[in-house]
């Protein structure tokens, strides 16, 4: 700590000129000396205001206006035209801190100042090279730096656009200056006198004044350019909290954010929003006795504001509600947790249901997708999260009600499903990751033949069913299948039934009982017989596979048939 | 609600002139009210504005002149449809409300909504208007702890014009008249209940909105007509502009860009919810009569059908009901949602 710290505060004032006046106030009663840009697109009458509620502070001074417009070396004028009369009026000064009339400091003055003293030749300005990494939310690169931007972004938009679209087609570059490379960063920095004057009394200045004019945003590059030019001591960091959503929009501050800045410990922050009169009062926090030197810590605040932005851009998975409804496939997550799709399990064991709520952990339901009833597990007369029992209602939108039940409940879910059920789903939980599906295909054959209905009924049901069945498979064997299916034709699955559930349950609930025995199977009997009166009267089964016993039937009858 | 069929236009010119003749037609009807207290010279710039339309809601307006007034509307602008209880001299004593009254029929009016349309016409123009029932109470993300200007301003901000909320319907245990709603009551100390996950969505192609139907409504009365159940999409909260028009109550509004206010790529956008306080001991009595009147949606079906569930006293609750705690609550069930509001 050799030369005492002196702060220079440069405050650049566009709207709520209160806070602002506020603002100065703290600067100053911390014994900071404050030179305040207005924008002049400010009323005479504001600024007069501002000038009345500020008179006899005699540190504070007040620069030439200049008409600011965002993203504009505008900005860059006015911060240097401060910083000059900043200089020259106080030329004790040792620091210059670059802020807005709607940064709080949170921190006592003192403690900054303190900070300071720890490196008094250390200039805080957040400086990345353009070309390395992409430090830029929401724009342009290291096209600010080679394409002309004579337009405003926010009144021309169009021209903008346009103008930037056609020198990128005719490959216009422009050339960077000699001895200087272009960085980027947060526009709130604290230079030391030595390295801001330098910047100021650059030899080559009206070159890079030139140079930065049509660059884009260049409040952004200009001084962290510079900086490298001048200065070896860069701390690449800004002093000032400031976070930006994806659009590169900076996040406004309010009354509940007190703790989360507090636990921050940054030494200023924006922007506030002008209503937040707790905030505003509460901050900065009253001096301390001993001046705390110690350096912010964001890590809180980053992951506060970084989940916000992951809920903007991303969204929570397998959530379809009023101001989030994605597109097909456009979801990022069509569900919210993983679940299990029995197909034909119960058409070959009528008692699967409770048997496999006993071996497993997890919420199992029948066909919920049934044309009767919402078959949810216990058969309640409302199912979870209030969800009717109406097949009318679930049919309504079946993808926000299959989103609804797994997002509403803690465990897994599992829900049988056959050709019989509502089939609108096929394609979402064929697509969805999360899906885990066994499927028994031609299972359905075997209700039909207990039914007791003539043939021609069965018949007719049949060839239904069947076309339904093939019509899934044929997504489940896409290209575009996201679930994890297994497959199985009727006759395989009764080679080893057990080994096949036993694998399946596993695989969806490492805790499940082990598959020691089975449930009551339906009776195959005359299975046989009436698959090939199927096949007699012109119909072939396609789905029960290869591997039915032949049953009592002689063989070569089916020779003859084939 | 009037679909002009002009099939030989783009779709962008049908829409216009479907909103110029909504807009007109809410004009030309402008003199169906008659003000009985006027106000609005007290409106300054940048005050947000309640739009609201009643008929016999005495005992609910303590509360809810309260509730909006903490949340931060400046200036109210009642639309009193006929009321023979004492809700329009009520309302003509308070300092920040303009009153209107008028005896046309609602239905004639699209049920309503000329009548605020025109307000919105005249009096909205550049302010962040809000447009809601005596039984809508809004709450949104931070409602605890920001007042409604913060919003509005963020939303500015990030150039979003409309804020969608969600009507989230209400209800007690147990029977709704077991306890009889005091004047100035808080209504969601009987009616705390809601349903968390029955929400069915679908877009409209025509005017881009979700069409959101469910809630306890669907599961007790229209279960069996899933389809004739009330819509529960609403953006009730609009930097309005003289070009707006809502189109069918606040269900959706034209231009058509003001009904996106959800995103399609997966990210999540700001909105809120209106907590619905209609089933309240006050409904038996109210349904009863908007029966006889046949002033609403669908020829009333919507009453025929409640008054037929009440009567044979079925109850809304259900062991799915959820009890209401706060906007957190709503933001983790997935019924709101902050966007990038941190």
């Amino acid at each position: 700590m050799s030369d005492p710290v002196r702060l220079g505060v440069i405050l650049l004032c566009h709207s709520d000129l209160d806070i602002a006046t506020r603002m100065a106030r703290v600067w100053s009663d911390g014994g900071a000396s404050v030179a305040i840009h207005v924008d002049a697109k400010v009323s005479e009458r504001q600024l007069a205001r501002m000038k009345a509620d500020l008179a006899g502070l005699d540190r504070i001074i007040f620069t030439p206006r200049i008409r600011c417009s965002w993203g504009r070396f505008s900005l860059v004028r006015a911060t240097q035209n401060a910083a000059t009369s900043l200089l020259q009026q106080f030329p004790e000064t040792t620091h210059v801190f670059l802020a807005s009339g709607t940064c709080l400091p949170l921190r006592p003055i003192s403690d900054l100042t303190a900070f300071l003293a720890e490196a008094p030749s250390r200039d805080h300005i957040e400086s990345v090279n353009a070309y390395d990494v992409g430090w830029t939310i929401g724009g342009l690169n290291e096209e600010r730096f080679t394409l002309y931007f004579p337009f405003d972004w926010r009144k021309r938009r169009r021209l903008f656009d346009w103008f930037t679209d056609w020198q990128r087609r005719r490959k216009i570059k422009r050339r960077i200056p000699a001895g200087i490379w272009p960085h980027l960063g947060s526009q709130w920095w604290c230079l030391t006198a030595t390295t801001l004057r330098a910047i100021l009394d650059d030899p080559r200045r009206d070159e890079f004044d030139r140079y930065f004019r049509l660059s884009w945003i260049p409040d952004e590059s200009y001084f962290q350019t510079l900086a490298r030019r001048h200065s070896n001591k860069i701390e690449s960091r800004s002093l000032t909290l400031s976070k930006f959503d994806h659009t590169g929009r900076p996040y406004q501050l309010y009354d509940d954010h007190i703790p989360a800045l507090a636990g921050s410990r940054c030494f200023v922050a924006r922007k506030v929003w002008p209503g937040a009169q707790r905030l505003l009062t509460h901050f900065p926090l009253p001096d301390t006795e001993v001046p705390d030197a110690g350096g912010p810590q964001t890590a809180s605040i980053d992951r506060l504001i970084n989940e916000t932005v992951q809920r903007r851009v991303l969204g929570r998975p397998g959530l379809y509600m009023q101001s989030r409804y994605p597109r097909k496939d456009a979801e990022n997550g069509k569900t919210s947790a993983p679940y299990a799709v029995f197909q034909g399990l119960t058409d070959i064991f009528p008692d699967f249901e409770e048997w496999l709520t006993a071996h497993l952990s997890v919420d199992v339901h029948g066909h919920i997708l049934g044309p009767e009833e919402v078959e949810f597990g216990g058969r309640p007369q409302v199912g979870p999260g209030a969800l009717s029992i109406n097949p009318l209602v679930r049919d309504r939108d079946p993808q926000g009600f299959l989103a609804a039940l797994i997002r509403i409940t803690n465990r897994m879910q599992v829900f049988q499903f056959s050709p019989r059920d509502n089939q609108r789903l096929n394609w979402f939980i064929a697509t969805d990751p999360n899906a885990r599906v066994l499927v028994v295909t031609g299972a359905w054959s075997l209700p039909l033949l207990h039914s007791g209905m003539p043939f021609d009924d069965v018949r007719r049901i049949f060839a239904q069913l069947q076309r339904t069945e093939l019509e899934q498979l044929s997504i489940y064997n896409s290209v575009w299948i996201k679930a994890r299916v297994d497959l199985f034709d009727l006759g395989d699955f009764l080679i080893s039934p057990r080994l096949i559930l036993q694998q399946f349950v596993q695989s969806i609930d490492p805790q499940a009982k082990p598959v020691e025995s089975l449930p009551p199977m339906r009776e195959l009997t005359g299975l046989a017989e009436m698959l090939r009166q199927l096949r007699n009267s012109g119909l072939r089964p396609r789905l029960t596979g290869d591997n039915l016993r032949p049953a009592e039937q002689p063989s070569i009858e089916r020779a003859a048939a084939e | 609600m009037a679909r002009l069929r002009l099939p030989a236009l783009s779709r962008q010119t049908r829409l216009r002139i479907e909103r110029q003749w909504l807009l007109a037609r809410a004009i030309r009807r402008r003199r169906a009210l008659t003000p009985v207290v006027d106000r609005t010279a007290n409106i300054r710039r940048d005050d947000i504005l309640a739009f609201v339309t009643l008929r016999n809601e005495r005992v609910r307006l303590p509360y809810f002149l309260d509730y909006y007034r903490k949340l931060g509307i400046n200036h109210f602008l009642f639309v009193d449809n006929a009321s023979d209880d004492d809700s329009g001299r009520y309302l003509s004593r308070q300092p920040d409300v303009s009153l209107w009254h008028t005896d046309v029929s609602y239905k004639r009016a699209r049920f309503g909504m000329d009548w605020i349309n025109w307000l919105l016409w005249r009096h909205g123009h550049r302010h962040w208007c809000l447009t809601i029932d005596p039984d809508e109470f809004l709450v949104y993300p931070h409602s605890d702890t920001r007042p409604l200007g913060a919003l509005t301003s963020w939303l500015q901000a990030i150039g979003q014009r409309s804020f969608p909320a969600m009507l989230l319907d209400m209800y007690p245990k147990g029977a709704i008249d077991d306890h009889p709603y005091q004047e100035g009551q808080d209504p969601f100390e009987i009616a705390c209940w809601f349903d968390p996950a029955n929400y069915t969505i679908q877009k409209n192609r025509h005017l881009g909105n979700l069409w959101i139907q469910g809630g306890p409504r669907t599961r007790t009365f229209f279960a069996n007509d899933p389809v004739a159940s009330p819509a529960l999409n609403k953006i009730p909260l609009v930097r309005w502009n003289r070009r707006y028009v809502y189109v069918s109550s606040t269900h959706a509004l034209l231009p058509r860009g003001l009904n996106i206010v959800y995103d399609e790529d997966g990210g999540e956008r700001p909105s809120g919810c209106l907590l619905h306080a209609k089933f309240l001991s006050t409904f038996v009595e109210k349904s009863a009569e908007e029966l006889d009147r046949r002033q609403h949606y669908a020829d009333s079906q919507e009453y025929r059908a409640y008054h037929h569930g009440l009567q044979s006293d079925l109850q809304l609750w259900c062991p799915e009901s959820r009890e209401y705690r706060d906007w957190r609550q709503l933001e983790e069930l997935g019924l709101i949602s902050r966007g990038n509001w941190a």
